[in-house]
C-alpha cells in the first residue's frame, strides 16, 4: 500500500513538474521513519486520491459543459432544475466514502494515543525560545538552543546546510525503544514537531500532554516549533538523534556524571573573573534573546539591563527577579531553569557589564542558600 | 398615525442630501451599502499591503526587510483586517444593497441602526490600526490571539485591540439583527420563504450565525481584558486558569465565523451561475437545506482546529466525524452548481468567470479541508503552510472571488453603466494566475514541513517561497485594476439596461438601472 502510494506520488510529482522534479522541489509529504508516520502517510495518500477522483468527475462534467454547452456554439438551455434520485445519490455516495475513510483514521488515531508501556520517558518543556529535555528516570536534563549564527540569519554569512534546524544539544533517543514524551511549557504555548516521526503535540503551560514514538532507523531528525510563541517562534528548532542502544546507554552515563559535576560547582569558591567569564556565556544563551547581548533590551516588553534600577540596585531584589521572575510579565523564573553556578554568574555579570559598575558579586553557594530559604 | 403622515412626504421624490451629511447621516440602504463596500475595499488594500510585506520578507531565506517582532504584527493585522475589515463588511454591504431590492422592500427594517452599525466600523479600525504606532507595537500574537501569548505576554496595545474587537462585534450584531428583521418582516406579498432568492436565504442564515457567535467572541476578549488589567486568571495556568479554555471559546466563535465569511458568497454564486447558464438553479430546495445543515454543523466541529492540543481520543473522534460530515452538504452545493451549468447555454462575462473559478478553487480548498479533517493526518498538517494554503483557497477564490463576482454582476444596477468587460476579464485572469501561483505552492511547503507564522525558514523551502511571493505580488498589484474598473464604471460607460444579463432573474432586475434612490415604495406582487 505504502510503496504504491509512494510510487504514485512520485509519478504525480514527476508528471506535474517534469522540468522541476530534478531540483529540490518536494511536493508531497514524506513517509517518515516510524510506524505512526507511515500510517499517517497512507491516510494522507488515500484521502488525496479520493479527492483527486471526485475532482476529476466533478470538474470533468463542468469542463464538458463549458466546452459543449456554450451559447456561442448555439447551445439551447435545457429546463430541468431538480431530480430527486440524483440528489439523493450525491448525498449518500459521499457519505459512504467518508465512512470508509473514517475507519482507518480511527484505528491510527487510537494507536497514536496509546502511550502505555514506554521504555524511555522524556519530559519536553517549551520556553521562549528553546526546548528543555529532562530524562525523568535518569535524573538529568538540559536545554536545546538554536546554534545558527546571527550573521547567517542577517545575511552577512553564507547559510549552512542545516540553517535554522541546528541546535547545541539535540535530544538523544535509543532506536527500537518506545519513547514517551511528556510535554509542557513554562511560558506560552509551544508545539513540538518532528515530521519524520509523525509526532506533533502542543506544549501548554499547566498541562502535561503525552505522545510517543519508536524509531528503528538511526539518524538525525529535524523539526520546528509549530505554535506561534512570540518573537523567535521561527528560531527554536527540534533536533532528535536516534542512536543504537549501547551508544545511548554510554551517553546517559556520561550525562549523569556531568550533572553530578555541575552540582559540585555550587560548593566551589568562585572568583569575580570566573563568574564574569561564565556569566557572559550563560547570559548569551539564557538572557540575550530578550535583553540583547549589549543589555539594551527591547522595551517595553523587555527592559534594558544597562543602567537599570534592578541591575544597579539592591542585590537581594536583583536575585529575586532572576530566580523568581516577575509575575504578569515576560520575565520568567529562572530558578528552576538554571543551576546555581549559572544564576550567580549571570547576576554578577549583569551588575558589572556594559558600564554597570557595581563591583559586587554573588556566589553559587549564596544562591543555593537563597533558594533553600524560600 | 405616523404612517399616514409619512405618505405625504414620500410623494415628493426626494433624493440624497447634499455634502458630507449625506454620508454621515444617511439611513438609505443603498448609500450605506456603498459605504460598506468602499470601506471594505480600503481595508482589503491595507490588509493586502501587509500581505505584501510578509511575502517580501519570505521571498528569500534570512531576515531582509523586517524584524521578527514586526513580522508577527504584520501576520496578525493582515488576518484581523482581512477577516473583520474586508470580507465581513463587503458581505454586509452587498446585503444592504441587494436584500431590499431582492425581496421588494423599500429599505432595511432598521435604517438608523444601519447607519450606526456602519459608522462604528471606521472607529473600530482606526483604533486597531493605531496600535501599529503605539509603544510596543501592534498585536503580534496571530489573528487567533491564543492566550497566554496574548494576555500575560501581549504588548500593551492589546487592550486597544480588545476594545476594537468589541466595537466590531457590536457593529456585526446590529447588522445581523437588521438583516433578520428585514427578511422576516418586509418581503413582498407572495414571497414565501421557499421562494426567497438564495442570496437572501444564505444571508438570513449567516445573520443567525453572527448573532450566535459574535457574543462568544466578545466574551473571550472580555476574559482577556480581565486577565490583563484586573488580575483574573481565566487563561493563566499559574493562577488556576486554563489556556486551552481560550481555544475552545475562540473556536466556538471561529468555526461558524468561517461560514459567515462564505455562505453569502454561496448565495451570490447561486444567482450568477444560473444567469450566465440561462437555466434555473438546480435543486433550489436542497441548496437551502444544505446551507442550513452547514450552519448547524458549524457549531459542532470547533475542536478540529485543536487536534494537537491534547483533546481526549473520544473527543478527537467526535470532532473528526462531525467535520467529515460537513463535506456532504458542501458537496451537494457544488454538485448543484455543476448541474446548473450542465446543458445550459453558457457565456463567460466577468461575473461568470469569477463564479466558475469560485466553484473550482473553493472545491480545491474543500478537498484540503477534507484532508485536514482526518485527525491523524492533521498531526502532520497542523500549523504548517498546508493550513495556510487551505484557508486561503477557501477565502481568496471563495469569499473574495465571490465578492468580485457579485460586484461585476450588480455594478450595472448600482451605477447605471456597464463596466469595461475587457479590463474586467484582465482583472480576472491576472487574479486567477496570481492567486494560484501564490497559494498552490503553499500546499507543497506545508507537506514538506514548513510551519506557519515564521519570518525565516530552512533552505529547502526557498524555491516555492519565491514562487509564492511572485504570485502574491502579481495578485496584489492586480487589485488596483479593480479600483480603476469600478471608478471608470461609476463615472460613465455604456448605459446599462434594467436587466443587463439576459439570463438573470429576480426583483432587482425589474428596477431601472441605476436603481433610483428610493425603490419599492409600493411592494411588488410575487406570484
Amino acid at each position: 500500500m505504502r510503496v504504491h502510494a509512494q510510487r504514485v506520488g512520485a509519478l504525480l510529482g514527476g508528471l506535474s513538474f517534469p522540468a522541476l522534479s530534478m531540483a529540490d522541489w518536494t511536493v508531497n509529504m514524506t513517509p517518515g521513519v516510524t510506524g505512526t508516520s507511515n500510517d499517517i502517510f497512507d491516510l494522507h495518500m488515500t484521502i488525496f486520491w479520493i479527492c483527486v477522483v471526485i475532482g476529476v468527475v466533478v470538474f470533468g462534467i463542468m469542463f464538458w459543459s463549458i466546452f459543449a454547452h456554450r451559447k456561442s456554439q448555439g447551445a439551447k438551455p435545457a429546463n430541468f432544475h431538480e431530480n430527486t434520485l440524483v440528489e439523493v445519490l450525491w448525498t449518500l455516495i459521499p457519505l459512504v466514502i467518508l465512512i470508509v475513510m473514517a475507519i482507518p483514521a480511527t484505528t491510527t488515531l487510537i494507536d497514536m494515543y496509546d502511550t502505555t508501556e514506554s521504555d524511555v520517558d522524556i519530559k519536553v518543556t517549551g520556553y521562549q525560545w528553546k526546548w528543555q529535555y529532562e530524562y525523568i528516570n535518569e535524573d538529568f536534563g538540559y536545554f536545546s538552543n538554536l546554534t545558527t549564527p546571527k550573521d547567517q540569519i542577517n545575511n552577512r554569512q553564507a547559510k549552512g546546510e542545516n540553517y535554522l534546524l541546528e541546535v547545541d544539544n539535540p535530544m538523544i533517543i535509543p532506536v527500537g525503544k518506545k519513547v514517551r514524551f511528556l510535554l509542557t511549557a513554562n511560558d506560552v504555548i509551544h508545539s513540538w514537531w518532528v515530521p519524520d516521526f509523525g509526532v506533533k503535540k502542543d506544549a501548554i503551560p499547566g498541562f502535561i500532554n503525552e505522545a510517543w514514538t519508536r524509531v528503528d532507523k538511526p539518524g538525525t531528525y529535524r523539526g520546528q516549533c509549530t505554535e506561534l510563541c512570540g518573537k523567535d517562534h521561527g528560531f527554536m528548532p527540534v533536533v532528535v538523534k536516534a542512536v543504537p542502544e549501547d551508544e545511548y546507554n554510554t551517553w546517559v552515563a556520561d550525562q549523569k556524571a556531568a550533572a553530578e559535576k555541575e552540582r559540585e560547582l555550587t560548593q566551589k569558591d568562585w572568583t569575580m573573573e570566573e563568574l564574569m567569564e561564565r556569566g557572559e556565556k550563560a547570559y548569551a544563551t539564557a538572557c540575550a534573546a530578550c535583553h540583547q547581548v549589549d543589555g539594551s533590551g527591547a522595551p517595553p516588553a523587555f527592559p534594558a539591563l544597562k543602567g537599570s534600577a534592578i541591575a544597579t540596585g539592591d542585590m537581594a531584589a536583583h536575585i529575586d527577579v532572576v530566580v523568581n521572575g516577575v509575575s504578569g510579565t515576560a520575565m520568567q523564573a529562572f530558578g528552576g531553569q538554571l543551576n546555581e553556578a549559572d544564576l550567580a554568574a549571570i547576576i554578577t555579570y549583569e551588575r558589572n557589564a556594559w558600564g554597570n559598575k557595581m563591583g559586587d558579586m554573588v556566589t553559587p553557594k549564596e544562591i543555593f542558600d537563597y533558594k533553600n530559604q524560600q | 398615525m405616523s404612517a399616514v403622515a409619512g405618505t405625504h412626504a414620500q410623494d415628493h421624490h426626494h433624493g440624497p442630501a447634499r455634502g458630507i451629511s449625506r454620508w454621515l447621516l444617511t439611513t438609505n440602504h443603498k448609500d450605506i451599502g456603498s459605504m460598506y463596500l468602499i470601506f471594505s475595499f480600503t481595508m482589503f488594500l491595507l490588509g493586502g499591503t501587509m500581505a505584501m510585506v510578509i511575502r517580501a520578507e519570505l521571498f528569500q531565506p534570512g531576515l531582509q526587510i523586517v524584524q521578527p517582532e514586526f513580522f508577527n504584527q504584520m501576520t496578525t493585522m493582515h488576518g484581523l483586517i482581512m477577516v473583520f475589515g474586508a470580507v465581513m463588511p463587503a458581505f454586509v454591504g452587498l446585503a444592504n444593497w441587494m436584500v431590499p431590492l431582492m425581496i421588494g422592500a423599500p429599505d432595511m427594517a432598521l435604517p438608523r441602526m444601519n447607519n450606526w452599525s456602519f459608522w462604528l466600523l471606521p472607529c473600530a479600525f482606526l483604533i486597531l490600526v493605531s496600535t501599529l504606532f503605539m509603544e510596543g507595537g501592534a498585536p503580534n500574537f496571530g489573528w487567533t490571539f491564543y492566550a497566554p501569548l496574548s494576555t500575560t505576554y501581549g504588548p500593551p496595545s492589546t487592550t486597544f485591540f480588545i476594545f476594537a474587537i468589541h466595537i466590531m462585534g457590536v457593529s456585526s450584531i446590529m447588522g445581523a439583527i437588521n438583516v433578520i428583521a428585514t427578511v422576516l418582516n418586509m418581503r413582498a406579498p407572495g414571497m414565501t420563504l421557499m421562494k426567497m432568492p438564495m442570496f437572501v436565504w444564505t444571508w438570513l442564515i449567516t445573520a443567525f450565525l453572527l448573532i450566535a457567535v459574535m457574543p462568544v467572541l466578545a466574551g473571550v476578549v472580555t476574559m482577556m481584558l480581565m486577565d490583563i488589567n484586573f488580575g483574573t486568571s481565566f487563561f493563566n495556568a499559574a493562577g488556576g486558569g486554563d489556556p486551552v479554555l481560550f481555544q475552545h471559546v475562540f473556536w466556538f466563535f471561529g468555526h461558524p465565523e468561517v461560514y459567515i465569511m462564505i455562505l453569502p458568497a454561496f448565495g451570490a454564486i447561486s444567482h450568477i451561475i444560473p444567469a450566465f447558464s440561462r437555466k434555473k438553479l438546480f435543486g433550489y430546495a436542497s441548496m437551502v437545506y444544505a446551507v442550513g445543515a452547514i450552519a448547524l454543523l458549524s457549531f459542532l466541529v470547533w475542536a478540529h482546529h485543536m487536534f494537537t492540543v491534547g483533546v481526549p481520543v473520544a473527543g478527537q473522534l467526535f470532532f473528526m466525524y462531525a467535520t467529515l460530515l460537513i463535506a456532504v452538504p458542501t458537496g451537494v452545493k457544488v454538485f448543484n452548481w455543476v448541474a446548473t451549468m450542465f446543458r445550459g447555454s453558457l457565456t463567460f462575462e466577468a461575473p461568470m468567470l469569477f463564479a466558475i473559478a469560485f466553484v473550482i478553487l473553493f472545491t480545491i480548498g474543500g478537498f484540503s479541508g477534507l484532508m485536514l479533517a482526518i485527525a491523524p493526518a492533521d498531526f502532520q498538517y497542523h500549523d504548517t503552510y498546508f493550513v495556510v494554503a487551505h484557508f486561503h483557497y477557501v477565502l481568496v477564490p471563495g469569499a473574495i472571488f465571490g465578492i468580485f463576482a457579485s460586484a461585476y454582476f450588480w455594478l450595472p444596477k448600482w451605477t447605471g453603466h456597464m463596466y469595461d468587460e475587457t479590463l474586467a476579464k484582465t482583472h480576472f485572469w491576472l487574479s486567477f494566475v496570481g492567486m494560484n501561483l501564490a497559494f498552490f505552492p503553499m500546499h507543497f511547503l506545508g507537506l514538506a514541513g514548513m510551519p506557519r507564522r515564521i519570518p525565516d525558514y530552512a533552505l529547502q523551502f526557498a524555491d516555492f517561497n519565491m514562487v509564492s511571493s511572485v504570485g502574491a505580488f502579481m495578485f496584489g498589484a492586480t487589485q488596483l485594476l479593480f479600483l480603476l474598473i469600478v471608478v471608470k464604471c461609476v463615472k460613465g460607460g455604456e448605459k446599462a439596461a434594467a436587466k443587463p444579463w439576459d439570463g438573470a432573474e429576480g426583483l432587482e432586475w425589474t428596477l431601472p438601472s441605476p436603481a433610483p434612490y428610493h425603490t419599492f415604495s409600493t411592494p411588488p406582487e410575487v406570484k
